[in-house]
């Protein structure tokens, strides 16, 4: 094998690299947030999804949201491709981008190699959001309770901090407005507090999309990962444990890991899939706890109760003050007009 | 008499008209912001939030406007009463910069008119560290006015309240050091939330001293930059020899500002992306380079009394602090969910851009030429 020279001084600064540096360095950090008692959320099983996107359509109707027309420009149907300001809810697809498109037929559904899968992009609800620990005016919140991520435009400053910072592209802005504002999924808050479920998981065929309390889709979760793939399972629809009639399928080939049980201290939107995650635009390459912990740790041992910085401010002024007044003596001394020094600066 | 005298001579100026031209340009762009959105006239989109007016307009901006900042450190806290002359003009640098990324911030925010918010007790977020970075910009704005206020009261003849204004200035000029010492750290700090989204080679938990530090670089480049710029343009004899003393400390701070950020490269184990072939690893090297030009070009004590090379190697640090922060922000930022999304600032963007940094070149003529800023020569 040829080692290029570019590829030698890739490894031997690897190798240097990773000689100074046998672990992490000790990251300044607040204690990671932990899941509200009464969190709600959603388990997406990608394997279960048939790219149908009735939830995309609901998801548009219950929370008014208008169609967005991409591509061609004569295109008259609603066809969304990603978040945006119109839309808060999409089904994307995973497809093996070496199978040629006259192959496609062969393409077997939730395998990595010459296959594909679905996945639904769309607010998380992170455990610790980087959102909420963002916004300057609180225009993002998280409910003590039931641990929903809401957006408050009537707050909001549109800085898009949350959209810089969101480590799942999802707030976003509407550019293209006077007087835009921000858009992501609030998990249909005002139709839970009607007791009605999110309009995406209500009207999902397959409870591909499912609600549920957070603690009880884990366990769910588990359950489907536990069986055997080819075994028969009972899959829920609507609400976990809600009265809508399940349906029976086999249990396919998941990968086994649940995504959101850990990933940035979490999610309350978790992901089963038979792909890798990364593959459905989901990052793996995060920490087990939330970039808001070390942003916040940062603040908190620079600014909390602002003692650093008024004892910080005290010492400056002491010592302004006494060489401001060493000057003043030296030019009185010498007697030079007094009025303009000192002061100014 | 006052040391400090206002230069003179015609304001509409063939430069000044220059200027202005420039500004109309940027008037003209920004009046289609207000009717159409953000998204007609710059290239921002669903996977880069934040582009040139943020990073450069604000950032930048600011970075130049610690001239007043730097030179603050140097006279009041280490007591270096000879620079004392460059204060003024550093305050004034300061005022520009800041005044001018206030204005940007207005015109960048998607929902300017609710501004007030972040001055409301009720919806205030305390752990936001773009909170504290609005809090300590707007506070800082109004400390760079009083701390101007002595050439106002100086030239309009104020006597008796610039006396007493001088008895309270060494508080002014306290917070005047506290307060870039909080925001410009923490202009780096609020980088840290964006974790992996922003490559390796620049996402650090050292970003704060790495922008503080930065920061004082371009601050005392902004003054040799502003100086010799002057004595060109306006015909003013050079104050050299401070230029050379203020070299030497550009020089050490230098050092220390590249020890850190390679200790902290190496010490991660990142350094390794530097060597690869891509634009992160390209403008990493481009950022870097440029701050070591300056160590080559005044490491010799004799190459400090030389204008050119002074010059020299303060454009290369105000470049290389900028192209720090577009490569923290912008370059080295690569989202990763829903797409693969690029940005490049659009000519509307770039002309308001320069539009506003004419606008503070045209309003730097109008003050020194009307009021006692800059040194009698």
């Amino acid at each position: 094998m040829a080692l290029n020279r570019r590829d030698f001084l890739k490894l031997s600064a690897a190798g240097v690299g990773g000689a100074l540096c046998s672990g992490n360095a000790q990251a300044i950090q607040r204690e990671p947030k932990k899941l509200p008692p009464e969190a709600v959320g959603m388990l997406y099983d990608s394997t279960l999804c048939i790219g149908c996107k009735a939830c995309m359509a609901a998801c548009k109707a219950a929370n008014g949201m208008p169609p967005e027309q991409t591509g061609e420009a004569d295109i008259m149907w609603d066809t969304p491709i990603e978040l945006s300001g119109k839309t808060l809810n999409v089904i994307k697809v995973y497809r093996d981008e070496t199978v040629p498109a006259s192959a496609e037929a062969t393409l077997v559904k939730d395998q990595e190699k010459n296959g594909y899968a679905f996945v639904k992009r769309h607010c998380l609800h992170c455990v610790d959001p980087s959102c909420v620990s963002a916004c300057p005016v609180s225009a993002m919140t998280k409910d003590p309770l039931t641990g929903i991520v809401e957006h408050h435009k009537e707050r909001c400053i549109g800085c898009r901090y949350c959209v810089y910072g969101c480590p799942f592209g999802v707030p976003k802005y509407e550019y293209n407005e006077a007087f835009g504002q921000i858009q992501k999924c609030q998990f249909c808050a005002h139709l839970q507090a009607k007791g009605e479920l999110p309009a995406c998981c209500d009207v999902c065929p397959t409870g591909a999309t499912l609600f549920g309390k957070v603690t009880e889709l884990q366990a769910e979760a588990e359950r489907r990962m536990a069986k055997q793939p080819g075994d028969t399972y009972v899959f829920p629809r609507g609400k976990l444990g809600g009265d809508r009639p399940p349906h029976e399928a086999k249990i396919p080939e998941y990968r086994k890991e649940l995504y959101g049980d850990k990933e940035l201290g979490g999610t309350q939107i978790l992901y089963l899939a038979g792909v890798p995650f990364d593959k459905l635009g989901l990052p793996t390459n995060v920490p087990d706890y939330g970039y808001p912990t070390l942003s916040e740790g940062i603040q908190h041992m620079l600014y909390k109760w602002m003692i650093a910085p008024a004892v910080l401010l005290g010492g400056l002024a002491y010592v302004v003050h006494r060489n401001t007044q060493k000057s003043h003596d030296d030019e009185s001394q010498s007697g030079s007009d007094t009025s303009s020094e000192g002061g100014e600066s | 008499m006052s040391e400090h005298a206002p230069l003179g001579g015609k304001l509409l100026t063939k430069p000044f008209l220059f200027f202005a031209v420039l500004f109309m340009i940027a008037l003209a762009f920004l009046a289609t912001r207000f009717i159409f959105g953000l998204g007609s006239v710059t290239n921002l989109n669903d996977g880069y939030p934040w582009g040139i007016w943020i990073v450069i307009d604000v950032m930048v901006g600011t970075a130049f406007g610690c001239a007043g900042y730097s030179v603050a450190l140097l006279v009041y806290i280490l007591n270096k009463g000879e620079y004392h002359p460059l204060v003024r003009s550093a305050v004034l640098a300061g005022l520009f910069g800041y005044g001018l990324a206030g204005l940007a911030v207005m015109i960048d925010l998607g929902r300017y008119w609710q501004f007030y918010t972040l001055l409301w007790p009720g919806f205030i977020q305390v752990n936001s560290v773009m909170l504290e970075v609005a809090w300590c910009v707007m506070a800082y704005i109004a400390v760079l006015f009083v701390e101007f206020a002595p050439v106002l009261l100086e030239r309009f003849g104020f006597k008796n309240l610039q006396q007493k204004l001088s008895k309270v200035m060494f508080l002014i000029i306290a917070v005047g050091i506290l307060l870039p010492t909080m925001h410009q750290s923490s202009l780096g700090t609020m980088a840290v939330v964006a974790g992996y989204q922003i490559s390796d080679l620049w996402q650090t938990q050292l970003l704060p001293p790495l922008f503080l530090i930065s920061a004082v670089l371009m601050g005392y480049a902004i003054v040799p930059f502003e100086s010799l710029l002057a004595s060109m343009g306006l015909r003013r004899p050079m104050e050299t020899g401070l230029l050379a003393k203020l070299s030497g400390v550009t020089l050490v701070v230098t050092i220390f500002y590249l020890v850190l950020r390679f200790g902290d490269l190496l010490w991660r184990g990142a350094l390794g992306l530097a060597f690869v072939g891509n634009l992160d690893a390209f403008m990493f090297w481009i950022e870097n380079l440029l701050f070591v030009v300056p160590i080559l070009l005044l490491a010799k004590r004799a190459n400090r009394n030389h204008p050119r090379l002074i010059f020299l190697s303060a454009v290369s640090l105000l470049l290389a602090g900028s192209i720090y922060r577009i490569n923290t922000y912008i370059v080295g930022y690569h989202p990763f969910a829903g797409g693969d999304w690029h940005y490049f600032p659009s000519v509307g963007e770039m002309m308001v851009t320069i539009g506003i940094f004419s606008f503070e070149v045209m309003l730097y003529l109008l003050v020194v030429k009307t009021l006692p800023v800059l040194h009698r020569a």
